[in-house]
């Protein structure tokens, strides 16, 4: 059997999905009890290499790994070889010296999985990478959702506001979403929309005045970085917050926000939401480890969902 | 005037025997015999003998076409011989069925003085094995500031002037570019690009670009500075050459500006001919070229161009870049592709076979137009000229890979592809330079 | 008209054998438990969890009490995930579609009874055995199977077997019960290719 990357959402079938998310359920009483740990991945190597700070995603993965039993090893780029110059290629036929099965990279560069997957047997999962993708996040959004809002995801309405141009999730999400049925509304001042975005089926819009018809408000972070001299995609946080921040105000009763985190409170999202525990937000950084196990789980079993047979043992 | 050299190689005495001769200039496609005596063809037609020290070639089912040139290598000499040096650049351009071929100036050092130039012309008889000739920068060092001493320049043997891969930055250096080349009878080529545009950009800004999250170059970004720049070309009545074209909207510049009676020639690669932007979707770095590849819209309006006349000849833009600088994630890889060897095959394969082009376009294209805008004389296959031909095997496949090219390098579009179409005898200036025949 | 039986099925025990097994095997664990109120039952997914139950609801009826029971899925547990879809490695077997544990009791002090359809190397029991000291301590451990085939890789005894039915490694017991299969059955099926 091939070794299987997780790099993009496109790497996965609507089944594949719908077999990671069941599971990643699966895995809920193990962390409900009190012994939060199987011994599956007993013996595995699971490698989780971070080329970007991050708080939560490495911590979910080095956590998940552990829960499954398996042996994990952390590196950074502060502080390691990548400081000395080493190239990512090398970086990676070093670190097969020690057989890895997979390693969890966050990379700042689009096409960095590829490169390291060219240059190792281990199965590459997706942590990130530059603007391209980070499909392990959208698994654990569509996680929270079918555990808060139903296992039917199919024709939910579902606004993405934000700065969609500089969004690895966005993209992951945008195609995971629409991959279980769901349609997207895509908001964004006109400076961080990417031009060409709406081929990928989803509508465009520059205010929020249909928000209303959102029953999911997924809320991307908005970086400082965006307002700086030279950069001027935004005149201020201020008028972002004015004409795009989300606040109790501007919500329905029914509608649901989430964040990837971290959140920037009085920018996108106003306190009266983010303290609000009808907000998703901590669900999602909860979905994390389940749905991080499920990926390490499947990336080394399989994801064939043949009929349980017992007898075989 | 000498404007390239290689080195002196023992003339070629050739029997050419039953190949499909294509050669617009002299107005022949006839499967016809070659005859080539001390590096000249002496005859072509039907049935011809061999004398006793005569090679003869079977050339059944082959096409014998006039030499190609390309206006647009990079050969990394001076600077990055472990890229590429004139003798792995000319035997590349050999193997692609090329005769002469031109470096331009982003060498390290830069090619911006008469001495480096009469230097390299000398390297280049030592090394090369098709005829070299080299583009001078614009401007010293290509730091768009100061002209280069463009009389000396021309004198030495310069084919024009040109900052390619750096955008001239102003349109006050371009203006005083265009009127001082004219001391030289040259031109200037330009790469059209708005650096602020520019900023960052990875691939061409489109629906794929949005799906990859990749900073995009819109077609704008080359377009503005290609009208921008015809525009300071017809105020000076001076002489240009637009390298690299890769959009619909310049193309349009371009026609009004041709149409307006402006001095201006055009080249178009073979992979932006052939390639669009979905390609980059794989991440592959050797995708990674500026001008980047465009949508499928642009491709075909080049495809049409390239037809018309309006885009005048092929060029390939070969820039061979280490294994470790593209072996990299893309993001982090430099722009260029290497072509030469890949050139006919690719056009004759997706233009040609698919009926976008007749062969004598191509060919036309390919040879005689790139070599009177060098200033040279167009190959033919007549009697009384030199032998600058090429013979190749349409339908011989053949794998793309480090081991198959002759460049020092292999970041090919293509690489670990079979291509269909392959040269087999290139023969520039009278010399077999390329011989696969064995 | 439903189809004929398959040349290479033999019927080991039909539904109404099956029912006074698992009632004989519902007797036997009040006889050997007698009074225990910590008596739990636990099957493993998929059949012994079928089968866990029914016994289960005997206990109850027979015992006139409300014993504890559940089930336990052993995905995680198994030892031979290396050998299934690892790098280089063809799985052997289609991986299982991981089940929910389900134990709403405390295991602490608990008497476990686990319940499978088919006891065969004993690295199933292995695994359930590991699962279930995750959850907690329990006081014993038992085992009760419909059927015990034989060819034991591990140092594991049934405490309760239907039936003992010694078997030839290339035939395979194939319990079926009415909840997953439509039929209640024990059937033994000789391998083709074998």
């Amino acid at each position: 059997m091939p070794k299987r990357d997780l790099i993009s959402i496109e790497d996965l079938s609507r089944a594949d999905v719908e077999l990671l998310l069941d599971t990643a359920e699966s895995f809920l009483p193990v962390l409900e009890r009190d012994i939060k740990k199987v011994p599956t991945l007993r013996g595995r190597t699971i490698i989780n290499l971070f080329w970007e700070a991050s708080t939560r995603t490495s911590s979910s993965f080095d956590l998940a790994a552990k829960r499954l039993s398996a042996d994990t090893l952390a590196l950074k780029a502060s502080g390691s070889a990548v400081e000395k110059g080493e190239t990512l290629k090398d970086t990676a036929i070093t670190l097969s010296a020690y057989s890895p099965d997979i390693i969890v990279m966050r990379h700042p560069s689009a096409g960095a999985c590829q490169t390291l997957s060219a240059n190792t047997e281990a199965s590459v999962i997706n942590a990130g990478d530059g603007k391209h993708q980070h499909p392990t996040q959208c698994l654990l959004d569509l996680f929270s959702m079918r555990q808060n809002l139903g296992r039917d995801l199919d024709g939910l309405k579902v606004f993405i506001i934000g700065d969609i141009l500089h969004s690895r999730v966005a993209r992951s999400d945008i195609m995971g979403f629409q991959m279980l049925g769901m349609e997207v509304t895509l908001v964004a001042p006109p400076t961080l929309m990417p031009r060409g975005i709406e081929e990928m089926g989803v509508k465009v819009e520059y205010d929020l005045a249909n928000l209303k018809d959102a029953d999911v408000i997924y809320l991307l972070r908005i970086q400082k970085e965006r307002i700086k001299a030279g950069a001027a995609y935004l005149p201020s946080l201020r008028e972002y917050s004015q004409l795009w921040g989300i606040s109790q105000a501007r919500l329905g009763p029914k509608q649901r926000v989430m964040h990837p985190g971290p959140i920037n409170r009085g920018v996108e999202i106003a306190s009266d939401i983010a303290d609000d525990d009808e907000n998703l937000i901590a669900h999602q950084v909860f979905s994390g480890l389940a749905v991080r196990m499920a990926i390490l789980y499947r990336t080394i079993v399989g994801y064939s969902d043949g009929a349980a047979s017992g007898e075989v043992l | 005037m000498e404007r390239t050299w290689c080195k002196p190689l023992p003339a070629a005495e050739l029997l050419i025997k039953g190949g499909r001769v294509v050669d617009p200039e002299s107005g022949v496609d006839a499967v016809q015999d070659v005859l080539v005596k001390k590096g000249k063809i002496v005859e072509v037609g039907k049935d011809l003998k061999a004398g006793k020290n005569t090679r003869v070639v079977d050339a059944a089912g082959m096409l014998v076409l006039p030499g190609f040139v390309d206006l647009h290598a990079h050969f990394r000499t001076p600077g990055r011989e472990d890229e590429e040096d004139l003798a792995t650049a000319s035997a590349a351009a050999a193997a692609g069925g090329y005769v002469a071929a031109f470096g331009m100036a982003n060498t390290e050092p830069v090619m911006d003085n008469a001495s480096l130039l009469k230097g390299m012309a000398r390297q280049a008889e030592a090394d090369a094995l098709i005829p070299v000739g080299f583009f001078a920068a614009v401007t010293k060092g290509l730091e768009g500031q100061e002209l280069t001493e463009m009389g000396e320049l021309g004198a030495a043997g310069a084919v024009a002037f040109s900052d390619d891969g750096m955008p001239l930055p102003t349109a006050a250096i371009t203006r005083r570019a265009l009127q001082y080349v004219k001391v030289s009878k040259r031109f200037i080529a330009v790469h059209a690009q708005d650096a602020s545009l520019f900023k960052g950009g990875q691939m061409h800004e489109g629906p794929a670009s949005a799906r990859l999250g990749l900073t995009g170059i819109p077609d704008l970004c080359e377009s503005l500075d290609v009208s921008r720049t015809l525009d300071i070309a017809a105020y000076e009545d001076a002489e240009l050459h637009v390298c690299h074209v890769s959009t619909e909207k310049s193309l349009e510049a371009i026609a009004r500006a041709k149409e307006a009676g402006v001095r201006v020639t055009v080249e178009a690669t073979p992979h932006h001919l052939t390639l669009t932007d979905e390609c980059v979707a794989s991440l592959d770095p050797n995708l990674k070229m500026n001008p980047p590849l465009r949508a499928e819209s642009d491709r075909k309006a080049l495809v049409e161009a390239l037809r018309s006349g309006l885009v005048d000849c092929v060029a390939t833009d070969h820039a061979p870049h280490a294994s470790e600088e593209k072996d990299v994630p893309y993001e982090e890889a430099p722009f260029g592709c290497i072509g030469l060897e890949t050139a006919f095959s690719v056009l004759h394969k997706e233009l040609v076979e698919s009926r976008d082009l007749d062969l004598g376009t191509l060919v036309t294209r390919m040879s005689a137009a790139p070599a009177r805008i060098a200033g040279l004389d167009a190959p033919a296959i007549a009697a009384g000229v030199t032998a600058d031909l090429c013979v190749v095997d349409p339908a011989a496949v053949w794998t793309v890979s480090p081991e198959t090219l002759q460049s020092r390098s292999w970041n090919s579009p293509w690489l670990g592809q079979e291509l269909t179409g392959k040269v087999r005898l290139t023969v520039a200036t009278g010399r077999v330079a390329w011989d696969d025949l064995a | 008209m439903p189809e004929p039986r398959p040349a290479s099925e033999t019927v080991i025990l039909t539904a109404e054998q099956m029912s006074r097994t698992i009632t004989r095997i519902a007797h036997e664990i009040l006889e050997k438990n007698p009074g225990s109120e910590k008596l739990a039952v636990v099957g493993i997914h998929t059949r012994g969890a079928f089968l866990g139950a029914r016994i289960h609801k005997l206990l109850c009826e027979v015992g006139g009490r409300d014993y504890a029971a559940g089930n336990l899925d052993i995905s995680f547990y198994r030892d031979d995930v290396a050998a299934r879809g690892a790098v280089g490695v063809i799985p052997s077997t289609p991986q299982p579609v991981v089940k929910d544990t389900d134990l709403p009791f405390t295991i602490d002090g608990a008497r476990v009874v686990l319940v499978d359809d088919v006891l065969y190397t004993g690295r199933t029991i292995r695994a359930a055995i590991d699962a279930l000291f995750d959850y907690g301590r329990p006081a014993t451990v038992q085992l009760a199977v419909l059927v015990d085939r034989g060819h034991r890789e591990l140092p594991i005894r049934p405490d309760y077997v239907g039936k003992n039915l010694p078997t030839a490694s290339r035939e395979r017991i194939s319990v079926r019960v009415d909840e997953c299969d439509g039929v209640d059955e024990v059937v033994l099926v000789r391998s083709k290719e074998a």
